[in-house]
């Protein structure tokens, strides 16, 4: 093994070695948001690109996120290709006209005319008792409306991968990371997602799923956080004597259903591990992408393990009872082999 | 128009309630967070904003308001919610995440709710200005009595939600006060290269109501600033802004290294710290003796005191408490 070879990145230098390799080959890629530029971005995801690349192409903004969103909007279709974050999800009430009205529907209003190939990255996730506005997932949110493709990468090779295809992506790619597996100490890290990055370029198919460890008696499907939930309860599981199969969806839109359906097909058994909300999100879609396809492949009912419909309460008891982990995905498994 | 000496005393008061409050969380809040700086651990997880140096702004607005009357905050509450008369037991739980606190631990430190004295924040910028302005419309529209002061800081006046409001106040001739505390920084972006004007009061001149700059952290100036607009609200004469030049003595958060400051920019910041200056100056205008002060300055530490004894006594929420309160009872 080489020394290039050997080394690990967490998601957050991943991320931002993606960039700033996308942008010394391309002049037309430039980021803006708040905070991204001195401070390196609240999740460190813009580190460094200040430093080389100049607060021209590296552009901090006042906090206007429907100014700066919809700018982006328009510089994308006038042939830049902007990177712009949205410090957390949780803020998009405040911008999502600029987001689906018009990154997201551009294109299609044009007939296709036009491009917006722009980035929108945004961090996710909780578990640090941060609270009902900086927690949220709204996975389900972004991914319902049409003409966005959403990524949400579990580990800094796939967070690579799909930062450079998203900049190369003609279609506005919503790239969704998780607090809790960007490398920074103070959010807690989750280890499993700071792995070897190879140091040349490269890209992920965005749209396409990986089975991450196979098994044969149940499909855990999960995105993000959820897949290292996910490969701990496999874990546990195999103790039990159970061979649990972990699927990344690596992608939201488009959906990668047949990988989800060749694992179901496999396994005849279904859980989903979802950190967004359970009502009418990502694990709904999941349970139908299957069961609309083929019911017979199904040995027991599929479960869900998700967010439930409250919003994200601060007391960390409160929170972590809320949250999924691996004790409630095997618990969903005890549940599916009793029923 | 100057605060009596009683309303002095209780400005003062209020501004060192606050600050020893803020100075006991800051060190409670490094509490099982050393030596890896970790968000998640602690008695106090979660993001945390001091508003330390603030005071004075939140003390000479609210020393003209009474319960009846509205407050949204910002993610930086503490000072607004001390001095608009906050439960400081229930807030100090809220904040340790206990069931006896404000919302029984949901909401936490950036959205503190007190319904007893109309006191409400967000943590989304900018966000306190349209219930602030609905609060200003349900008085008018119902006859009763009472204003709206939404506080802001300097960079939420660059949200389109901000204009709107403000122009929703004006059109309708509310009974409203924004209140900007412009403290120079959005976390790492220095005002000079977020907003195009130097100074947010002359913004007032768009919706054709009154803007004013209190230049200095001053909580006389401040008070007197307040106390016109407030009237002016009260006697229906419809909304006025207030900026203040305020600064905030820490980062943006606790943890926050504050690399992005130029060097040399707190350099002397602490000689300017209100609560000293306030001292010295109720001393020489004689309205508070040595011994009226160290009363006012024994008895604040012994709430903050108290309060922070309660919310460590508290007990946690019940997990599945999460599931409740979701919809109104």
């Amino acid at each position: 093994m080489t020394k290039s070879n050997e080394r690990k990145l967490t998601i957050a230098r991943a991320m931002a070695e993606a960039t700033a390799q996308e942008m010394r080959i391309d002049p037309t890629v430039f980021v803006m948001g708040e905070d991204i530029g001195a401070l390196g971005g609240v999740y460190g995801n813009t580190r460094g690109l200040l430093d080389e690349f100049g607060a021209e192409r590296i552009r901090d903004t006042p906090i206007s996120e429907t100014a700066f969103i919809g700018a982006a909007v328009g510089a994308a279709q006038d042939g830049m290709r902007p990177v712009v974050e949205l410090m957390f999800v949780d803020f998009f009430g405040v911008c999502f006209d600029a987001i689906y009205n018009l990154m997201a529907k551009n294109i299609y209003f044009s007939g296709g005319n036009l491009k917006v190939p722009m980035v929108l990255m945004t961090s996710t996730g909780g578990g640090y008792s941060d609270g009902g506005q900086h927690s949220q997932c709204l996975y389900g949110t972004f991914a319902h409306l049409p003409g966005m493709k959403v990524v949400a990468p579990s580990n800094a090779y796939d967070a690579k991968g799909l930062m450079t295809a998203a900049m190369r992506d003609d279609s506005p790619v919503v790239y969704m990371y998780h607090k809790g597996l960007q490398g920074m100490g103070w959010l807690g890290t989750e280890a499993g997602a700071t792995v070897h990055v190879p140091e040349e370029p490269y890209t992920l198919e965005i749209g396409k799923a990986k089975v991450v460890r196979e098994g044969k008696d149940v499909s855990i499907v999960s995105v993000g956080m959820g897949v290292h939930n996910a490969l701990k309860a496999a874990k546990a599981l195999e103790a039990q004597g159970v061979s649990a199969e972990v699927v990344d969806l690596v992608s939201l839109v488009p959906l990668d259903r047949e990988t989800i359906r060749a694992s179901v097909a496999k396994t005849g058994r279904l859980i989903v591990v979802d950190e967004d909300y359970m009502s009418y999100g990502l694990s709904g879609e999941i349970i139908a992408s299957v069961t609309e396809h083929n019911i017979s492949v199904l040995k027991a009912a599929p479960k869900r393990v998700a967010f439930p419909d409250v919003p994200i309460p601060y007391a960390r008891v409160m929170e972590q009872f809320c949250l999924p982990n691996p004790d409630k995905i095997v618990a969903a498994w005890n549940d599916m082999k009793a029923a | 128009m100057a605060p009596t000496q009683k309303e002095q005393h209780w400005m003062y008061r209020n501004m060192v309630t606050s600050r020893r409050f803020e100075e006991t969380i800051a060190k409670i809040y490094f509490e099982g967070k050393s030596p890896a700086f970790n968000m998640a651990n602690g008695p106090i997880p979660g993001e945390m904003h001091l508003s330390d140096g603030q005071e004075p702004v939140a003390v000479g607005v609210c020393a003209h308001l009474t319960p009846e009357d509205v407050v949204t905050a910002t993610h930086r509450p503490h000072h607004q919610a001390i001095a608009k008369g906050v439960d400081l037991d229930k807030m100090a739980a809220e904040i340790f995440g206990k069931t006896t606190g404000l919302s029984g631990g949901r909401g936490g430190h950036m959205h503190l709710f007190d319904a007893d004295v109309n006191f409400a924040c967000s943590g989304i910028i900018a966000q306190g200005m349209g219930p602030a302005v609905g609060a200003a419309l349900s008085r008018k529209m119902q006859g009763k009595p009472g204003v709206a002061v939404a506080f802001v800081g300097e960079g939420a006046v660059n949200q389109g939600g901000w204009h709107e409001a403000m122009n929703l106040a004006a059109v309708w001739n509310l009974p409203f006060v924004c209140v900007i505390e412009d403290n120079a920084w959005g976390i790492s972006v220095a005002k000079s290269a977020a907003t195009a004007v130097p100074t947010n009061d002359v913004r007032a001149a768009a919706y054709g109501i009154p803007g004013t700059r209190v230049e200095g952290n001053d909580p006389f100036a401040i008070y007197e600033a307040a106390g016109k607009a407030i009237e002016r609200a009260r006697n229906g004469e419809g909304p006025s802004l207030i900026e203040v030049d305020t600064y905030r003595l820490a980062g943006h958060f606790m943890g926050d290294a504050e690399g992005y400051r130029p060097e040399g920019e707190k350099d002397g910041l602490s000689a300017k710290d209100p609560i000293p200056a306030m001292r010295a100056r109720l001393l020489k205008d004689g309205a508070a003796s040595e011994e009226e002060l160290a009363t006012i300055e024994a008895e604040a530490e012994a709430r903050v005191e108290a309060a922070i004894k309660f919310a460590r006594e508290s007990a946690d929420p019940a997990p599945e408490d999460a599931l409740t309160a979701v919809f109104a009872a």
